[in-house]
């Protein structure tokens, strides 16, 4: 009974890490969609898009020779820019039109780079060049590697970043002007195109971060990487109460832990069933997220 | 939010709109292709593949098999006419898989259907090719209900009733293991299928299999396995059999050597691809795998295809090129037997194939429209598939 009691103790460690891990990726993209739906109301199911973007720059800068840590910042700048032109080009000559054609439009770009993403690189997973030692670590029966370790501090510092970004800087300060209020915002004399532009590119480079960590933690990329990821990350975001910075991490890391609880300890066959019927149980009693409160602090 | 739902629901009707509309011109047209085609300057074979998606290079080597024999047949000709094959990617997806047979049947008129590899693949257009009487021959589908459909589908490989049995027998008596786990990819046909036949071949013979069907399950197109792969280890078994496709098998073995786990690994055809050393790295080594072919059997006529193909695509064939190679030429060759160029001569020159000696070994399609042939067990290296041992049926 005791060797019981101590197995599922060891046991629920090696979840609860691998459930933060998975959490940290989710909660990264999340961001992304909150930030971008706070401050224009646009579901952006193109998001996922600039996880697979952000991973593929990845690749291609450590295939080239690249070390790791330059490659996740240019991974996080390309993704970044690509959002910042889609933007442009896509989504700001009709946001005036309604939120319906903005989703729909979205959801075009989101199949137009995972096809284009297979005709140009191809479909097969492209195995992602080992640039760093990825060790594992053994702590008692706990396992942990090397990229679980970069993938939960490195979200932790962007995270803190971006809180410090929304909050202590003029710039955080103009987008959650331009959330709460735009045409106030603009009458105060704000570039909100600006501001809007660099909301995705944070948004963006986050997810690009995440997709080039990901890319090292699992060691595969392919066009369609981004679909699974995205549509968590949106759960999550959604779980948190959307347009909330700190609900989308706080979405992200339970989404995380459910999944890899259930998959744990009961069966993994429903794993997406019982993460989303526990999402379903949140909103019914909290329809706003997790943290959606009456007073919502957005952008 | 109630936009976000308003266009979901607009969304959704408009999906329901094109479908039903596909569906009408389906009824239209379909007594229209059942109509024999004799009259033909060539031969029109429909081709569904997986050209990208998951598991992509399978499509990309059984169209390179079909092509390279292709080559040398319409040299020759069959009965005079050379075959064209008109290619429809199903990107690994069975409504895909559905609606590429729906298309080379109505739009393309096709004599027959080649494909696909996927069972779940196949099993999903088989249906359309059974009620529009157009012969299916896959090249590679194991699942058991594939040929079930009717008698329009047939298939020129084994199925997963011997595969699972030749894996279970390499497990119990070469290996002596006795302690099994199973972990199924619960979206595909395939998997199930060869862990059902596993699991009663394996506790028959005096094994043990200490998981439950839906616990120690993953879905395609997952990355993250350690959870589960800690719930395997909790179980302590000396052996796991792992049905899977490469994608998904590659990264959860890597995961599985990296948390201290080193039993084998036993898998079926669905590993065989050059991906799966590239994805796994050095943890591939000491695993087994079930398959059709392997490249250094060192019979001269597979030694001939081998460096043929070596010499058109740059690289040794796997196990879906040699199938694809095979598939062709015993369609071809059915239909040099046929009577006339009717679906229905086709389909019973298919039927009858006896003895016809391929690369991937000689073919004879039973009463169930199942080929009987011989198996090889590979033992997975970083250098590619070892060959261990023949199994004949």
């Amino acid at each position: 009974m005791d060797s019981h009691v101590s197995y599922f103790f060891w046991d629920l460690l090696n979840y609860l890490i691998n459930g933060l891990t998975q959490g940290s990726i989710y909660a990264l993209v999340a961001l992304g969609y909150t930030m971008v739906f706070g401050i224009i109301k646009l579901i952006n199911f193109a998001h996922g898009e600039f996880f697979m973007i952000g991973a593929f720059i990845g690749y291609y800068c450590i295939l080239s020779g690249m070390p790791f840590a330059l490659a996740m910042p240019v991974a996080m700048i390309g993704s970044g820019i690509v959002a910042v032109i889609i933007e442009r080009i896509v989504y700001r000559p009709i946001r005036h039109a309604g939120r319906i054609p903005a989703l729909i439009t979205a959801l075009g770009i989101s199949l137009f780079f995972q096809y284009a993403g297979q005709m140009i690189i191809g479909a097969d997973p492209k195995a992602f060049p080992s640039s760093i030692e990825n060790k594992t670590y053994q702590l008692g029966e706990v396992y942990f590697s090397t990229s679980q370790i970069l993938i939960v501090t490195s979200s932790l510092i962007l995270m803190l970043f971006l809180y410090w970004l929304v909050n202590f800087t003029k710039m955080g300060k103009a987008m959650r002007a331009t959330s709460y209020n735009m045409k106030a915002a603009e009458l105060m004399g704000i570039d909100t195109n600006k501001i809007i532009s660099f909301t995705f590119f944070v948004g963006a480079a986050f997810a690009g971060a995440a997709g080039v960590l990901v890319g090292l933690h699992y060691g595969t990329v392919d066009p369609m990487m981004g679909m699974i990821p995205g549509l968590k990350a949106f759960v999550a975001a959604v779980l948190g109460g959307i347009g909330i910075i700190p609900g989308a991490v706080l979405g992200g890391l339970v989404l995380g832990v459910a999944e890899n609880l259930v998959v744990g300890f009961w069966m993994a066959t429903y794993r997406d069933a019982i993460a989303f019927t526990i999402l379903i149980i949140i909103l019914l009693f909290k329809p706003s997220g997790l943290l959606g409160v009456n007073r919502r602090e957005k952008v | 939010m109630t936009n976000f739902k308003r266009g979901l629901a607009l969304a959704l009707t408009l999906t329901a709109l094109i479908f039903s509309g596909c569906n009408k011109q389906k009824e239209e047209s379909a007594t229209a292709a059942a109509a024999p085609v004799t009259n033909l300057d060539e031969i029109v074979i429909g081709a569904v593949f997986p050209m990208t998606g998951p598991i992509a290079t399978y499509g990309q080597e059984s169209v390179n098999g079909i092509n390279l024999a292709l080559k040398s047949l319409n040299e020759t000709g069959v009965k005079g006419k050379k075959i064209r094959i008109v290619v429809q990617d199903n990107k690994g997806e069975p409504v895909e898989s559905a609606n590429a047979v729906r298309k080379l049947i109505e739009v393309d008129k096709v004599q027959a259907i080649i494909g696909s590899v996927a069972s779940s693949n196949t099993l999903a257009g088989a249906p359309i090719a059974q009620q529009s009487g157009v012969p299916l021959m896959t090249p590679a589908s194991t699942n058991e209900t594939v040929t079930q459909t009717g008698d329009y589908i047939s298939r020129s490989c084994f199925t997963d009733a011997f595969q699972g049995v030749v894996m279970a027998k390499f497990a119990y008596e070469t290996l002596g293991k006795k302690k099994a786990v199973i972990i199924i990819d619960n979206s595909s046909d395939y998997s199930r299928g060869l862990a059902s036949v596993f699991r009663a071949k394996f506790t028959e013979m005096g094994g043990q299999v200490v998981s439950n069907d839906n616990d120690t399950t993953y879905t395609q197109k997952d990355t993250d396995f350690r959870s589960l792969l800690q719930k395997v280890k909790r179980a302590d078994p000396d052996v796991i059999f792992l049905p899977g496709y490469y994608t998904e098998v590659g990264l959860m073995i890597k995961q599985a050597r990296s948390m201290g786990m080193n039993m084998p690994f036993l898998g079926g055809d669905g590993w065989d691809s050059p991906k799966l050393q590239e994805l796994a790295g050095e943890a591939i080594n000491g695993n087994y795998i079930s398959s059709h072919f392997s490249s250094e059997d060192s019979d001269p006529r597979v030694q001939q295809f081998v460096s043929e193909y070596e010499k058109a695509y740059g690289q040794k064939p796997g196990a879906m090129a040699a199938l694809g190679y095979d598939g062709i030429l015993v369609m071809a060759d059915a239909i040099m037997r046929a009577n006339s160029f009717s679906h229905a001569d086709i389909r019973d020159a298919i039927n009858s194939t006896k003895n016809y000696i391929g690369i991937t070994g000689n073919i004879t399609i039973d009463e169930n429209r199942n080929a009987k042939k011989s198996a090889v067990v590979l033992e997975t290296t970083v250098s590619g598939m070892k060959f261990k041992q023949k199994v004949n049926p």
